[in-house]
């Protein structure tokens, strides 16, 4: 992965001297309220329900076993003793407080980590599909990219107070497991007119308020114009998103309302005059940042090694996990592991001070001390030699991360919601486990199949809620908290928003709700259809008809 | 009183600012100072303020278009652009337009809600004076542009980016 040098190391310090003299200022009454606000947001900080919530960034999700004891430790010191990995591959503390973040943020700087455009209205953590570099069916690495998206949108002068936030997401897999579509900007790695590697570039997608798939604005763009194309895009956004009405700010309005085309002219006028300026990328820079992502040391081993296909035989619990938590691997012999972290009764993506050093030593052990967030919430060890799956399976399994249900209806992609956000209208942690209380039967899920089920308690939507196979949205009622339900949502390549079902539902009625929406899927299933296609199949028609059936 | 400063140290106040005006009459009341005007009042009243003795500089607020200023744009000694308030970030990329697009060399100097923590940014975005709120203590604001050792961008301060430097 990337290694800091002088120049990075040096600028992360002055971000953290720079913060501390904020906080300093604002503690001794020199700053407002207003002043301070976008100054901590840009440094991850909210000031949440109970106390403040600090987002830490993880470039494009990834992590070294150094990096996670460390945040471990920040769990333990500063925190109460867990993190929660957010649907944007980031790390959230929610028990900070202020007057610690300046050291909290030198312990981070010591380890290259920061909170930096973390929050706020200015480019955030570009993402990408968790299984960059690993992914059977990947075009090119992104993360070298993604990296070099990351120098330049961190500290862009012009960009630091646009008239929202701004998200990026690259995509090199056929499958784009990123969400792609739904970001502000959305970048896929393609192949060009004469079989070179550029850039698809996609603008004005997004979800919130008023979901959009994102238009194209570059068909192509070569490699070395990727900044320039970026720069072009945010500097129209920047002059002309609307600033009048935050809930019309973002890029996807401004692209709506201008239409794709007036746009796009405006974006290319600004890329002619910087298209071959001193941002142009050079070859040097580019295979620098690729560089840091070239292959590990793999061995050269044999897929399905015969001590797998025994432990798979012998051990039942160890077949049930494999099946729905280790995918194939570019490079014979290596999978590609997936901790769930959907234990019913705990909160998505919660994780505790012990699992995150339990991590960091398994990633050592057995992934190259290397390990990725997802979207989904989940943690990644993608460099797993097969052979040593079952092993590494009973060690999960003593710290409570062996999970087996990846993938399938109880996978429940959620945000904090009520219960930590000042944002939410509804609580949204509950409605998780309750619909996990109701499916806890394993075969049931496997009979059930591939099914993303994304909750969020209000519609900023960082629960991805329109995406969702099934998205569950918290929405306030004359002040009680009412659910609603949207069907055949994706935010694969064939990204979708989902349709709302009809009138919302009170919280108890919801796993009796989703269980029923499950039924009609069973019955009308095709053999082998999952639940996305025969949604797509049938419509929204029988689902609402035995929903509401149920209701009267 | 306002205090103005560059990059370096505090400076004297040269140009008086006249947020709103009317007509060019106004100008008359006091002869014989720089000015810097609205860019509509410009617009409207280039003639009349042709014939005025002292120097004339605009403003624009940061919705305005700084397209429009049109040819006479180098001939202005100073142009000016507000931020109504210091988050609306408009001005920053106005001031990268008219260094880089427009190829203007006169003085960018930063009105309205100027504020210690932007100094910075603006810096590199091609501003080259800073009028600072009122209640913003000179001193301490020249210290912002300190804040960073470097960047990684292309900016107008640092045209070459990190990557072709490191």
């Amino acid at each position: 992965m990337y290694k800091y040098d002088g120049y990075d190391q040096q600028m992360l310090a002055d971000r953290v001297a720079q913060f501390r003299d904020q906080t300093k200022r604002y503690m001794d009454g020199q700053l407002s309220d207003t002043e301070f606000l976008p100054l901590r947001l840009q440094n991850g900080l909210y000031i949440q329900r109970l106390a403040p919530m600090l987002r830490i960034a993880v470039p494009y999700g990834m992590l070294c076993s150094r990096q996670l004891r460390k945040l471990a430790y920040i769990a333990n010191h500063y925190d109460k003793g867990y993190a929660h990995f957010t649907t944007r591959q980031n790390i959230q503390f929610n028990w900070p407080q202020l007057s610690d973040v300046p050291d909290l943020l030198a312990d981070l700087a010591e380890v290259e980590m920061h909170a930096i455009q973390t929050s706020g209205n200015c480019i955030r953590n570009t993402t990408t599909d968790q299984f960059a570099g690993v992914a059977v069916d990947e075009l090119e690495d992104s993360r070298g990219y993604c990296e070099i998206i990351r120098q330049w949108s961190t500290f862009h002068p012009e960009f630091a107070y646009l008239p929202r936030k701004f998200k990026i997401a690259v995509c090199g897999t056929a499958i784009d497991q990123a969400a792609t579509q739904v970001h502000d900007i959305g970048i896929y790695i393609v192949k060009g007119p004469s079989e070179e590697i550029g850039f698809r570039i996609l603008a004005g997608g997004g979800l919130g308020r008023t979901p959009v798939i994102g238009q194209e604005i570059f068909e192509f763009v070569e490699k070395k114009h990727l900044l320039t194309a970026l720069e072009a895009i945010l500097r129209v956004y920047n002059r002309e998103g609307r600033r009048d009405n935050k809930y019309k700010a973002r890029i996807k309005i401004l692209v709506k309302e201008a239409g794709v085309e007036e746009f796009q002219n405006k974006v290319f006028q600004e890329w002619e005059l910087i298209k071959d300026s001193s941002l142009t990328l050079t070859d040097e820079e580019l295979n620098r940042c690729l560089s840091f992502f070239n292959s590990p040391d793999y061995d050269d081993l044999p897929d399905s090694p015969p001590a797998l296909i025994e432990n798979l035989q012998s051990d039942l619990l160890f077949a049930a996990w494999h099946t729905q938590n280790v995918k194939p691997h570019k490079k014979s012999g290596y999978s590609i592991v997936t901790l769930c972290f959907k234990e019913t009764g705990i909160a998505p993506g919660d994780v505790t001070d012990r699992q995150l050093e339990q991590i960091a030593d398994l990633a050592d052990q057995y992934s190259f001390g290397e390990i990725r967030i997802s979207h989904q919430q989940n943690i990644v060890m993608a460099d797993v030699q097969q052979d040593q799956l079952y092993e590494l399976w009973k060690q999960l399994k003593t710290g409570a991360m062996a999970s087996h249900n990846l993938g399938l209806l109880t996978d429940v992609i959620c945000c904090p919601g009520g219960d930590f956000c000042a944002l939410a209208n509804a609580k949204s942690i509950p409605i998780a486990e309750a619909i996990q209380r109701k499916f806890d039967d394993h075969e049931e899920l496997c009979n059930i199949g591939e099914m993303n089920l994304n909750i969020s308690g209000c519609m900023n939507a960082c629960g991805h809620h329109h995406v969702g196979n099934i998205g569950i949205l918290g929405v306030d009622k004359k002040g009680e908290e009412y659910y609603q339900i949207s069907l055949g949502g994706s935010s694969k390549r064939e990204a979708s928003l989902g349709r709302i079902i009809g009138p919302s539902f009170a919280q108890e009625e919801i796993p009796d709700v989703v269980e029923n929406i499950v039924s009609v899927y069973k019955e009308r299933r095709h053999e082998g259809e999952k639940f996305i296609d025969t949604y797509n199949r049938i419509g929204l028609a029988p689902f609402k008809e035995k929903v509401y059936a149920k209701a009267d | 009183m306002q205090k103005l400063i560059s990059k370096d140290a505090v400076m004297d106040n040269r140009w008086a600012l006249l947020k709103v005006a009317t007509g060019p009459e106004i100008l008359q009341a006091v002869p014989g100072r720089n000015f810097i005007v609205p860019f509509k009042f410009w617009k409207l009243y280039r003639e009349e303020l042709n014939d005025y003795g002292g120097n004339i500089a605009i403003w624009l607020d940061s919705d305005e278009d700084i397209s429009q200023i049109g040819n006479e744009l180098h001939s202005l000694p100073l142009i000016a652009l507000n931020f109504p308030v210091f988050s609306d970030g408009r001005s920053y990329t106005n001031a990268r337009e008219l260094r880089q697009r427009y190829g203007y060399k006169g003085e960018v100097r930063a009105i309205g809600d100027v504020l210690r923590d932007q100094l910075y940014y603006m810096a590199q975005c091609g501003f080259d004076s800073f009028e600072l709120r009122n209640d913003q203590d000179a001193d301490l604001c020249l210290n912002a542009f300190e804040d960073f050792s470097t960047n990684y961008q292309a900016t107008i301060a640092e045209p070459t980016p990190l990557f072709r430097r490191r």
